[in-house]
């Protein structure tokens, strides 16, 4: 990475954040029973991660958040592929996705504990449904701003629908794409971290609220730095790829 | 009757047919069917224990919403505008946004305790962010051009932000608060999901505990009525400050 003034600037800024924080906890301003310095919520991970004992949760819930991201990711760009092929049914339905996340979407969990039950299936169709809607609206929009000539030039070459959509207007709407699996991904995460906040068997959520009902700070707050490392690591690897590609293809 | 309007009854009556197709498929212990849903949902507006709960969720909503708007103003304001702040702040303000701060929670709970405070304040960390990501990246887009008028017309910087940059970058503030407000109403009603003692929230977890499932259906649409009831509203006041910009 450049050392620029910029970036200097920043992570001093998040270091002295996270300095403070601890001195705060140190001298007692922060109570303990509120607030564990960061260094022993490192160390309360570190000791997590080695004994072992959270393996099942973190296993739960990545593989939950993997199969989130992926149906709201197939299913959004194939539902948003075809509602761009049919502008009659884009009109009908355009008011519900430009409306959709202004309804806390997460009001739908109970009924899908009542159609599911408790467990993996309730929390995946969460995700699903906090993901897919980004995945549909940005795919729409990647689809529009591809130039015509890509269009003229797949018929010239006689390319079939699949084949067109798929090797030539999927790679000219890559950066909306993009955006839309990023925004997708992390509506997913928070769908299914969430769910299991509020009723699950298991998973890092869950051992979280757990923790705060135990009044065992060191299981909560050492899992939720580590959710909190695994979004920004995810975040920040997708934002930089929706930069080079917007900046390969150049912002329309 | 205009199309848009036909659309709307189309896409209305399409969700009805569906949702009574699921009841039919699936059966009253998991889906209640729409009409004895809707009825539901009026006789829940004629208890008072429903308004007891409303009223609770909507002080704690009105009380964040006015925090995470002012607050976000405030901060995308003064570091939209100067360049250098708004590039360090920048990716900071877009992890902290993508987080679920569902995680958070028990953090505020422990500071605020369970209390109607923490679920405002859980509120306001849903609301703030958007709001200044979008205050702050409207103030940064103003046209230099219309910077360098003001400079040359001589304007105190008071007069600069109210007759140049307020109306130039209005449109975009306004988005910002469309969705603060959105993700505020989410931040609330999770709150009250995951811990309180009332709201409405509360009333839908609790008749999830009771597995009843027309209550939780009228809840559900009561909410989902509210939330686009206030989306449709926000967006007609959009749409007229922005014509009459």
């Amino acid at each position: 990475m450049r050392l620029t003034k910029v970036g200097v600037t920043r992570a001093a800024l998040v270091a002295g954040a996270v300095v403070a924080l601890e001195v705060l906890c140190r001298l007692g301003t922060i109570p303990r029973a509120t607030m564990i310095p960061p260094s022993e919520m490192l160390a309360a991970l570190w000791q997590i991660l080695k004994s072992g004992r959270a393996d099942a949760d973190i296993a739960f819930t990545i593989v939950n958040m993997l199969a989130a991201i992926a149906v709201s990711v197939v299913f959004g760009f194939w539902l948003g592929a075809m509602l761009h092929a049919l502008p009659r049914a884009r009109r009908v339905f355009e008011p519900l996705l430009s409306a959709y996340y202004a309804v806390p979407v997460f009001i739908f969990y109970p009924l899908l504990i009542v159609a599911f039950g408790v467990g993996r299936t309730a929390l995946i169709v969460m995700g699903a449904m906090f993901g897919i809607v980004a995945m549909i609206v940005n795919t729409m929009i990647g689809l529009d701003r591809v130039p015509r000539v890509i269009g003229r030039t797949a018929t010239v070459m006689r390319l079939d629908p699949i084949r067109r959509l798929l090797l030539m207007r999927l790679p000219a709407a890559a950066p909306h794409l993009v955006t839309g699996i990023k925004l997708a991904v992390a509506y997913s995460v928070i769908g299914i971290v969430a769910g299991e906040f509020i009723l699950a068997t298991a998973g890092i959520g869950k051992r979280i609220a757990f923790g705060y009902q135990d009044f065992d700070n060191k299981t909560m707050y050492g899992m939720l730095l580590l959710l909190l490392l695994l979004v920004t690591a995810v975040n920040g690897a997708l934002s930089r790829w929706e930069k080079r590609l917007h900046h390969r293809f150049g912002r329309q | 009757m205009k199309p848009q309007h036909y659309d709307a009854a189309l896409l209305v009556a399409g969700f009805l047919v569906c949702w009574q197709l699921l009841y039919m498929l699936v059966g009253p212990e998991v889906v209640s069917p729409p009409v004895d849903t809707i009825m539901r949902a009026v006789a829940l507006l004629r208890t008072g224990d429903f308004w007891h709960d409303a009223a609770s969720t909507g002080a704690a909503f009105a009380y964040a919403c006015a925090i995470a708007i002012a607050g976000g103003l405030v901060f995308g304001l003064v570091v939209g505008l100067s360049r250098f702040a708004a590039e360090v702040a920048d990716p900071i303000l877009g992890t902290v946004y993508s987080i679920p701060k569902i995680t958070l929670y028990p953090i505020i709970l422990l500071i605020f305790g369970l209390s109607p405070a923490a679920q405002i304040a859980f509120g306001v960390i849903h609301g703030i962010f958007p709001v200044a990501i979008f205050t702050m990246n409207a103030v940064r887009n103003v046209a230099p051009v219309h910077r360098r008028t003001a400079k040359a017309l001589r304007l105190s910087p008071w007069a600069t932000i109210a007759t140049v940059l307020a109306p130039a970058a209005i449109p975009e503030i306004l988005s910002g608060v469309r969705i603060g407000i959105a993700v505020t109403l989410l931040g609330i009603l999770i709150g009250e999901l995951f811990a309180s003692s009332s709201g409405i929230g509360y009333a839908l977890i609790r008749a999830t505990e009771r597995h009843n499932v027309v209550d939780i259906f009228a809840l559900t649409l009561l909410l989902f009525l509210f939330a686009v009831g206030i989306n449709a509203l926000l967006h007609a006041g959009e749409r007229r400050v922005c014509h009459q910009i």
